[in-house]
Formats: C-alpha cells, structure tokens, sequence
C-alpha cells in the first residue's frame, strides 16, 4: 500500500489513547510500518487532543505535514471539523463520533457550534468523503471508540484492517475488566 | 503483573511498538540504573508511570517522586557519587529549579554514572515557555545528546551510560515533547537483571567534592579536559552524520547543504522527499559538545549551508565560530524571521522556511482553501472540580480592583473564562514573593493561590517569607490531596507514601494570624471565610479543598458499587440567567440554540456542587433519569 496519513482527534478525556493504540497495532499487525505521536498537553483538562499515525516504509516524521492527512477520525463533531483542515485537498476521508461538547466560548454565546450539515458543506470543498456515527444505548460514553472501531472496520478505509485485526489487537489491548463488555459491542456493531 | 510490564521486562530480545518515554525505561533496565528520581511534569511522566508500573518487589531500583527537581537531582547526584548508576528526569523548566546543584555537577566526579533527562517542550504544549535547555549544557560543562526518535532515545541513553560511567561526568539526554510521545517499532536488546550489592564506594579521594575556594579551579580545568576528550566522541560518534537522501550532486552549479539536529532533521528529510535536489544534511544528535572537524569538513564540502534548528540559534553560533576559525568560503544561511525562532519545526514551517531560503527550489503548490470559523477549545477545570467552587465563592468576596496571583497546577486554569482569576504566572511557588511584592504600600487587596503539590515543591519559602515579614496578602492554598495537572503522582501531603505531611499544620506554625480551612463545595462559607481574610490586617490563609474529582471518580468508577449520578435542569423552574454556565462555568451545561440550557450526560458525574449556584434552584439530581439508565 502507498502511504497513509491517520489523523485522530477529540476531547481530553474521551480516550483517544486506546483507540490510537488499538488502531496503530492492528496496521503492525496487517504488516505495516507506521511511526505515531500522540499530543495531548493540557489534555486531561478538556482540550483538544490529538494522535496521528502514519503508514509508510520512508516515514521520517511521526507529525503529519499539514494538508496531508489522508483520513481523519474525530470523536467528537467541532473537533473533527477543526482537523479537517488537515485533510488533503481531494480524496481524503473523514469519520466522526457525533458528540457534541461544547467549548467554553460556544456555552458563552460568543461563539457558534457547528451543525452536521457545516461539516458537510465544508466537505465538498474539501473534496473528501464524510461519514458519521452515533449509539444512543452505550453503557459508558468511553465505549464511543468501540463504535468508531467497528465503523473503521466496515469501511475498510485502510487496507487490510479488518474486523479480524481490530479484534485480535483488543483482545491484547483491553484491560481485562472491561474487554468481554467492549469485544461483544464490537461483534454486535459488525453483525449489524 | 499488567501485560505492558511483562513486555517491558521481557528478557528476550524482541521487537515492539514503544513510546519514546517508556523505551527509556526499558534502556534504564537494560543499563542497570540503580536509583531514579524526577518531580512530574509534562513531557516526561510516562517515565515515571512506567517505572511504577513495576511491582515494587520487582523493580531493580530505587525509585521517588521527589519534592522538586533540585532535590531530585540531589539524589540522583548522591548516589551516582557513592557508585550507584542514577537518573534523574523532569520537564525543561524543571532544570531551572534544579539549576543551582546541576551546574556544579560538570565539576564533580560522578563515579557510578548519571543520565540527566530533559524534557524540553518546543511549542510550549504544557509548560510556561519553550526554553531550549542546550544552553545549560555549556553552562554546567555536561555533554548532551538529542534523540530525534524513539529507537534513538533507547540507543542514545545506554550509550549516554557508557560515556557517563568512562569519563564519569554526568550526560544530558535532551528530550522535546514529540520525541517523548512518538511510537515507533524498537528491536529491543537482551535485559539480563542481575543481583546487585549496593557496596558504597564514596570516597573522597575519587573527588574533591567540594567545590570551593582555591578547588573550584582545578575542578574546572578538569571539566574542561573531560569535555576535550568529550569533543572527540562527539566527532566518531554514528549521531553525528550526513545524510544525501537525493543523492550526491549540485543544484545549478553549486553544492547545497543544510545542518541540523534532532527532530528538525526528519522534518528536512519529510520536505525532501517531495523534491529531487541532492541536498546533504549534516545531523547533529551528539550536539555538545559540536564536533569541529566534522562540522569544518561539511562547509569546506559545499558551496552554500542552512544551519536550520529549532528555537534558539545555538548552532547557529557554533557553527559560525567554526566557519570564522577555519576561513570558510561557504555561504552561510540562517533563519531570518523571528517567527521562525518560535514554536516546534513542524514539517510546513520547516518547508516555509527552505522556501525563505531557496525561493527557486521550494513552491508551495497546493492552494489553500478558506478556513472556516471554528470555536478554539480553551482547557478548563473538569467537571465536580473543587477549584471551580473555590473560584466561583472566591470571586464573591473579592473587590473590583483586587489583584490576583496565581500559581502553577490545575488553577492555573482559573485564568481563563468565565473565572478570570490569577493575573499573574510565572514558575513554580512564586505566588507568594510575586503577591508580596506587589502588596507593598498598595491599597488594592492581593490574594495569592497555590497548589498542595506546588505548595511542597517550592512554596514554602514564599509564604515562610510573607509570614516572616508580615505582608499583607491573602494565600488561598487551593488543596486537591494529588498531584493533579500531571496525572495524579503522590506528594507529602497526600498520604500515599509516607503519612500526611498536613499542610494545616505547617501554616500554623508560622504565625499566620488568620487561618481558616473550609471544603469549596461549602461556597457560602467559604465566601464568608475569604471576606474575614481579606478584612485581616496582615498576612492571612484560607485552605479551598476538595479531592481532585477526576481522580475521586475514576477511583469511584472500578468499584462494583459504582452507581453513575447526574444533574439536570428543571425546564420549568429556569429562568435563563445562565449562572450555571456564564459565572459557576461547569462543562456538563450545553447552552441549546433555542437558548435552553441541557446537561451533557456523558460530562456529568453528578457531584451536586452546580445546584446551590442557581438563583431560583432550577438544578437538581437527575433521580428519575439515573434509575431508568
């Protein structure tokens, strides 16, 4: 496969860890090379956080050039919008959670949240193909990567990432104590 | 054990996905540190979260959380001087704190060996600037290496042991935040843990350790030869190499170069791939001290060189000198905008700049699309966090033209909208000189703010001081019982290594003439509280705790007990004067468009600490909503 740029997003506290983990070891496990870096600065604290992964055997920089990434993966909806700047400018591919937390400057009234329909228009600009998800029955809101996992999987964006390897990899992953409750909703969202 | 630590202790060699934090731990194991120390701080607490990780029983080393960088250093130093291999890591500004011990150690011979590890944080992403820690390599007279990548920083640290251990002389691994937090596949080496005797070999006849009066003399000239023999390293070390990604050849006649180091250098080669001119790249990672000739040799080779780093123009100095003293002919070129003496050389600002340079070679192509409007995301307090309550009462009791001081941790989020609290911030424990200073015949009131962990770290003198002389400032000690902003590390006064060191109890000998100590989820009280401070004549203390909610739920949340608890609003009862969100500022509010307010269930642990901020009690626990989920 040619060179692929992942660029993950959220909100501090949302786990974008583990879904970045689970995601850049199910590529090692499809056979690629990647290089990863996570940034999360004042993450704990509600900020913006965000992970990239890269695929590619001449990989120098774990940091995504700007304009270059080939998908990216929000798991909340202003978040994902704000990283869709880093999209390339044809071809690229976008998938979020539909979350929605609000930042500060939106709860004063001194800002405006953006709506789906935003994110599409800005889309088509963009030239990128948009996709979103959303589960009303999740148990714990932790679980919105498990959606975004098996979302992934479906979609088959990246080459031989399948539900397979995202599976093996969770098993791996998981702590013990919540990995029977995540691996069920995972084969529950592919059966779907 | 957990299957990360049976990875990081797996004796076989083997290949693994591996943070650049926690590949130096597996190098710590590997070269048989002895005794490691640190003060937490971003980038680097995943050194010590990975250390930890490692039941004590099995763990082969001493391991602290000291009470600060300087005295972690001071260990590390000790140890190392009584035969033990020691590190000691913090963050860049941590080195500061520490600065006072750590110039001296150029001088001493540190006989066991000693790896300084630097987090430096280009970009500044959680610190307070982005200082570049190379300069206090040449102040201290300590050789510093810079790993670009994770398979670097693995091979750099046990090589930094070895010439550590041969020249005894401790080494600075200077580490910047992507570096620390970058993943990559390592082939690990063979970990063999061996017995370990703990023989102390202090003696003084391997030092002298006491670098005073007519000794400082010879110590320095005996720094100064280590670092000789240490330039030679630098010149046969593999860290310090060309690379012709390209190729080899001349672009319109003339041959091009580009000198640089650490990460910097993958951001070139990045830009390089996307155009075919055979520039050369001389990397240098073993970068103090610089190696001459090698350096001298690049410039005699071509015709024109970009000396191109991040944040300050340090080889940029370096290399000049070298070019000055061997009667170059080669074209220098440097970075010629102060922008560009800012922030992390991501891979677009590293091509913006060979653009700058070589207009001809580098164009931008790709046409930028209008950026749409969105929201910044401001970090803020989470939700339940006693400091919000602390800052939502505080703020009731202090006048208009009150100054407030603020210190470093999680407060120091009280900055930012809706609070506004903490105009002033510049290091660890300085609320408390800052505050005094500015109280000095000033009819405004100072209130001063300080974090427990903060409060240890290096408060302590500040408020010995404001007591001592009498200043007329108001210390609120906001007290969360953690180290918060870091991820939650024990110190004195937190109970989880030793018994509590009560900071109540510590203010009270001090002769402070007014102490009050007051839960902030109590906000009536506490307001009560901050007007009698602020009414004393005086140097006065009020103690805001509360548990650091975060870590109180998380801890809440693996019981099997744990039942989830929410608030919500009363739509019927709300009248839109929007305190919840515009004064008290708790993230769980969403503000609808129809000018409702909503609460986000998934941001919601149900603390209760929102319901007496509604002036007409529209708040209330979510009983109905929390049985039916």
């Amino acid at each position: 496969m040619r060179d692929l740029n992942i660029y993950l997003t959220g909100v501090g506290g949302q786990g974008i860890g583990l879904l970045s983990r689970v995601l850049a070891e199910a590529c090692l496990e499809a056979g690629y090379d990647i290089k990863s870096v996570d940034t999360h600065g004042l993450a704990q604290r509600g900020g913006t956080v965000i992970s990239q992964i890269r695929i590619g055997e001449k990989i120098y920089s774990p940091l995504i050039p700007k304009g270059e990434a080939d998908i990216v993966i929000g798991l909340e909806r202003l978040e994902a919008f704000r990283a869709m700047q880093m999209l390339k400018n044809e071809n690229g591919k976008v998938l979020y959670y539909d979350s929605q937390y609000q930042p500060i400057d939106v709860r004063l009234d001194d800002h405006h949240y953006p709506s789906k329909e935003e994110l599409q228009e800005y889309s088509k600009k963009k030239k990128c193909e948009i996709k979103d998800v959303k589960n009303d029955q999740l148990p714990d809101p932790r679980m919105q990567n498990i959606v975004l996992l098996a979302e992934i999987a479906k979609l088959g964006w990246i080459e031989n990432v399948d539900a397979q390897s995202i599976k093996n990899v969770m098993r791996e992953v998981l702590p013990a104590k919540i990995r029977t409750m995540n691996l069920k909703l995972f084969d529950d969202l592919i059966m779907e | 054990m957990s299957r990360f630590v049976d990875k990081l202790l797996q004796p076989k060699p083997h290949r693994e996905l591996i943070m650049g934090n926690h590949a130096l731990v597996r190098a710590m194991l590997e070269t048989g540190v002895k005794v490691a120390t640190t003060y937490p701080g971003s980038p680097t607490p995943e050194i010590a979260a990975a250390i930890t990780a490692i039941p004590k029983e099995k763990r082969p080393m001493y391991f602290e959380y000291s009470v600060n960088e300087k005295v972690a250093l001071e260990i590390a130093l000790g140890a190392s001087v009584n035969g033990h291999l020691s590190t000691v890591f913090f963050k860049s500004v941590g080195l500061n704190v520490a600065s006072d011990s750590a110039v001296q150690l150029g001088l001493l011979n540190t006989i066991g060996g000693m790896v300084i590890i630097l987090g430096d944080d280009p970009g500044a992403h959680s610190s307070q600037n982005e200082q570049d820690n190379r300069h206090f390599a040449r102040t201290s007279y300590i050789p510093m290496l810079e790993p670009a990548t994770p398979q670097e920083a693995y091979q750099m640290y046990k090589d930094a042991v070895q010439l550590s251990q041969k020249y005894e002389m401790p080494i600075f691994l200077r580490m910047t935040t992507h570096v620390c937090h970058a993943n990559q596949v390592i082939e690990l080496d063979q970990l063999q843990i061996d017995d370990y005797s703990w023989e102390s070999k202090f003696d003084t006849q391997k030092g002298p350790y006491l670098p005073i009066t007519s000794k400082v003399f010879p110590l320095k000239k005996e720094a100064l030869n280590k670092l000789a023999k240490m330039e030679q390293e630098s010149e046969n070390s593999p860290y310090n190499k060309v690379h012709s990604p390209n190729g080899k050849g001349a672009v319109k006649g003339k041959k091009l170069g580009i000198i640089s180091s650490s990460m910097p250098v993958l951001s070139i080669l990045e830009n390089l791939k996307k155009v075919t001119h055979p520039i050369d790249i001389l990397q240098i990672n073993f970068s103090y001290p610089v190696p001459e000739s090698k350096v001298a040799k690049f410039l005699e080779n071509h015709d024109e060189v970009l000396i191109l780093e991040e944040l300050d123009p340090i080889l940029e100095q370096e290399v000049k000198n070298i070019a000055w003293d061997n009667g170059s002919k080669c074209r220098l070129h440097t970075r010629q905008e102060i922008d560009d003496l800012v922030g992390e050389l991501t891979p677009a600002r590293t091509w913006k700049i060979l653009d700058d340079i070589w207009p001809d070679l580098f164009q931008l192509s790709t046409k930028e699309i209008e950026k749409p409007d969105i929201s910044p995301r401001i970090a803020q307090m989470c939700p339940g966090c006693g400091h919000r309550s602390a800052f939502h009462a505080i703020k009731k009791a202090l006048p208009e033209d009150a100054i407030t001081v603020g210190d470093i941790g999680c407060h120091s989020l009280g900055f930012f909208k809706p609070y506004n609290v903490g105009q002033v911030l510049l290091s660890m424990g300085h609320s408390n000189g800052t505050g005094s200073g500015l109280s000095i015949n000033n009819n405004r009131k100072v209130v001063t703010f300080i974090g427990d962990s903060t409060f240890f770290h290096a408060g302590i003198p500040g408020i010995i001081n404001a007591s001592y002389h009498d200043h007329n400032i108001t210390l609120v000690v906001m007290e969360n019982g953690t180290t918060a902003m870091t991820g939650h590390q024990p110190h004195p006064g937190s109970g989880e290594i030793s018994a509590k060191i009560p900071i109540k109890t510590i203010l009270e000998s001090l002769n402070a003439g007014f102490i009050r100590d007051i839960d902030t989820y109590n906000q009536k009280k506490l307001t009560k509280y901050m007007k009698e401070a602020l009414d004393f004549d005086g140097f006065s203390v009020v103690i805001a705790r509360h548990p650091c909610m975060l870590k109180f739920t998380r801890e809440q949340r693996r019981k099997e007990s744990y039942n989830p608890s929410h608030v919500k609003i009363d739509q019927d009862s709300c009248r839109h004067i929007y305190d919840c969100i515009e004064e008290f500022g708790c993230p769980s509010f969403t503000r609808n468009e129809d000018g409702s307010i909503t609460v986000n269930r998934e941001l919601c642990i149900g603390d209760g600490s929102c319901l007496q901020t509604c002036p007409v009690s529209a708040i209330e626990f979510d009983k109905e909503g929390d049985k039916n989920a």
